[in-house]
């Protein structure tokens, strides 16, 4: 699997994110400027990290979304190329109009740096392949603004389609409002958009991968892009 | 020419901040606060005297970045 990382002034997570995909694809991801204007030639998968991108100014995401490298990105993804989008990346996605609707302040108005547990809404997918439908997996979410909202008419299309792949969850799997950490509707983690080779997730599996850290539930995310992409090849 | 963008947030789209605004007003005795909305201000210069063009460029403005349609409305002022 050939990776490319996105780096935006701001980004934090962009090393956390190219270790674990060096780790669990065994190739070196490329690091790719904003201000560059094309992907590494057979880029199989674009991540764009986690952090602060522009300070967060005027919204989340949104001066990231406007860079020159996320025409080449939504160019890859028109072209059925995949994106991977987690917490700050995860808001640049839907700025960019490559997800629909918005990750708005936390309703409990608090950063959030804990960890959560998700439902792996359907394994069926690239992004979930290497989990269960139905499994639990217990990973960090880290962010002010992931309560995700759309209008009624998308949100019906989302659960619709099966495009929520992951929900935030009590740790026995159920909906519990107590376990949805930022309010967001249905309990929404992460979505793909129509066609499903593009991710959006708040949460950062890439941080729970190695056992010297701790619990290794991210694995099965990049796990299942990484035999995609082998099958695929 | 100076211009005045306003960004709010359409209405049944939950304001966390606007809560915790209007939660604080009401602790600090402020009267008659039913409720709060927080929005965005631009004050932009724009050059060149068309009118027109102005109103065109404002309007780029704020679909392209100032605002998300999604949950934002936008004003546009030409202040001149």
């Amino acid at each position: 699997m050939k990776s490319a990382v996105l780096v935006f002034p701001g980004i934090n997570r962009e090393r956390d994110m190219a270790r674990t995909l060096k780790l669990m694809s065994g190739s070196e991801p490329a690091m790719v400027w904003h201000a560059d204007t094309a992907l590494p030639a057979g880029t199989d998968l674009v991540v764009v990290p986690g952090g602060f991108s522009y300070g967060d100014y005027l919204r989340c995401g949104a001066i990231a979304a406007r860079s020159p490298i996320m025409d080449a990105v939504r160019a890859h993804a028109g072209r059925g190329g995949f994106v991977l989008g987690v917490c700050n990346g995860f808001q640049i996605l839907c700025e960019s109009g490559l997800l629909p609707g918005v990750l708005m302040r936390n309703a409990a108005l608090k950063f959030i740096c804990k960890e959560v547990y998700l439902r792996v809404e359907r394994s069926d997918t690239p992004f979930t392949r290497g989990y269960n439908t139905g499994q639990v997996i217990r990973v960090p979410v880290a962010h002010g603004e992931g309560n995700y909202v759309a209008d009624a008419e998308t949100i019906t299309r989302l659960e619709g389609e099966g495009r929520v792949a992951y929900r935030y969850v009590a740790p026995d799997g159920t909906l519990d409002p107590r376990w949805n950490v930022n309010g967001s509707t249905n309990a929404i983690a992460g979505i793909l958009n129509e066609r499903g080779n593009v991710l959006g997730l708040m949460p950062h599996p890439e941080n729970h991968i190695e056992v010297s850290i701790g619990p290794t539930d991210g694995r099965g995310l990049f796990a299942g892009l990484t035999q995609h992409f082998a099958k695929v090849a | 020419m100076k211009a005045r963008v306003t960004v709010t947030l359409k209405t049944g789209i939950l304001d966390p901040q606007g809560k915790a605004i209007e939660g604080a007003l009401k602790s600090l005795g402020v009267g008659g606060v039913a409720s709060v909305r927080q929005g965005k201000v631009f004050d932009i210069e724009l050059e060149g005297a068309d009118r027109a063009g102005a109103e065109a460029a404002l309007k780029a403005a704020a679909e392209k970045l100032l605002a998300n349609t999604v949950i934002e409305n936008y004003r546009i002022e030409v202040l001149g």
